[in-house]
């Protein structure tokens, strides 16, 4: 038999097939981009014991009322300076921490009547059952902020001549933690755990009173 | 007239479109890979609040638990907000053996790292997320994520 050539398929729809699929996919999918603020929540200890004394002045408190009016050191104050009074009270080192240690770090006024130390500052927050999630977040957000710029300026302190080219040292740190986290990098953990111990996020929040 | 009859003559052969299926499969791969499925159907509002410290989650070892008002299709549930798990509503007594559940569901060596991913919608009364978060306490889910969007700098 004579060999005749195939005549050729029309291909002209396969774009059309193509779209068809891509639009479906683009319909059915999403594209994963979630962030959030990573937080730990302290667990139920069912021991009873003496909660430990706290200086009034080691302790930063922070109030939301059912307006989402903020109350901080028992005084009024618009969420934007929140981040700057926090900053402020981390970074008072007025006194010593608890191995007697004096905060040589700390760039604050050194105030008597503030925190001692970062190691004993703590920020303490409460909220009502009716204050909104977003002025929770808001306040949140700026609370961790403010434990961030200090641990940025440590870092970069620190650190910087190993990121000469870094915007914000101590991200890049955590970005090169996270890129090697199948193989271990001893001294950039312990970089890292040394900013945090600088500035350790002690971040306690109430619950809120049930009415 | 004869202007016309010029273009004619010096015609230009149709362009072939032979590639673009190429083209299209590649877009669509690109989706196939980059995406995943939406797996469940929201039925509640979801506008989530915006932060500008936020870290990137880690999905493989989330559990995500949803809050807020009903959205308008499920208007039957009334108007108080609602937490939802999977694709149902459940109420904060069932928070704790969902997320038992959702931890059963995971692979072994994750099951230690597990992080709630807490999607309230912004409107939600804060009393009602730390009720969830006392439930989870209780399931001794200690890690929480509350999921933002990024705030651009002003």
């Amino acid at each position: 038999m004579a060999k005749r050539a195939a005549p050729e398929v029309n291909a002209g729809s396969m774009a059309d097939i193509a779209f068809l699929l891509l639009i479906f996919f683009l319909v059915t999918t999403t594209i994963e981009k979630d962030k959030g603020l990573l937080r730990s929540l302290p667990p139920i200890d069912d021991t009873e014991y003496e909660p430990p004394i706290i200086k009034q002045k080691n302790l930063f408190t922070v109030l939301i009322n059912r307006n989402n009016q903020l109350l901080v050191e028992d005084e009024e104050m618009p969420l934007e300076d929140l981040r700057q009074a926090a900053i402020d009270f981390l970074d008072n080192g007025g006194g010593t921490n608890p191995a007697g240690e004096s905060c040589d770090y700390c760039k604050g006024e050194r105030d008597e009547s503030s925190s001692d130390h970062p190691d004993k500052a703590i920020i303490s927050m409460k909220h009502d059952r009716e204050t909104t999630y977003e002025k929770y977040m808001d306040v949140q957000n700026e609370l961790v902020a403010a434990y961030n710029f200090l641990r940025e300026r440590e870092a970069s302190r620190l650190y910087k001549q190993y990121y000469p080219d870094a915007e914000n040292v101590y991200s890049a740190m955590l970005e090169e933690k996270e890129k090697n986290q199948f193989s271990k990098d001893e001294t950039l953990n312990e970089r890292i755990e040394t900013i945090k111990n600088l500035f350790p996020m002690k971040l306690s929040e109430a619950e809120p009173d049930k009415t | 007239m004869s202007k016309f009859r010029k273009k004619e003559k010096g015609e230009l052969p149709a362009i072939s479109t032979a590639s673009l299926p190429d083209i299209v499969f590649m877009l669509l791969f690109f989706f196939m890979v980059a995406t995943v499925m939406r797996d469940s159907s929201l039925m509640i509002e979801n506008q989530l609040p915006s932060a500008d410290q936020v870290e990137k989650l880690k999905k493989d070892r989330t559990i995500f638990i949803y809050a807020g008002k009903p959205s308008s299709q499920y208007k039957q549930f009334g108007v108080e907000p609602r937490i939802q798990y999977n694709d149902a509503f459940i109420t904060v007594e069932d928070v704790q053996p969902s997320i038992y559940q959702g931890i059963s569901e995971m692979n072994e060596e994750l099951q230690s790292k597990v992080v709630v991913g807490l999607k309230v919608d912004k409107n939600t009364n804060a009393g009602l997320v730390s009720d969830i978060k006392q439930e989870l306490r209780k399931a001794n889910a200690l890690k929480v994520m509350y999921i933002a969007n990024t705030k651009t700098e002003e």
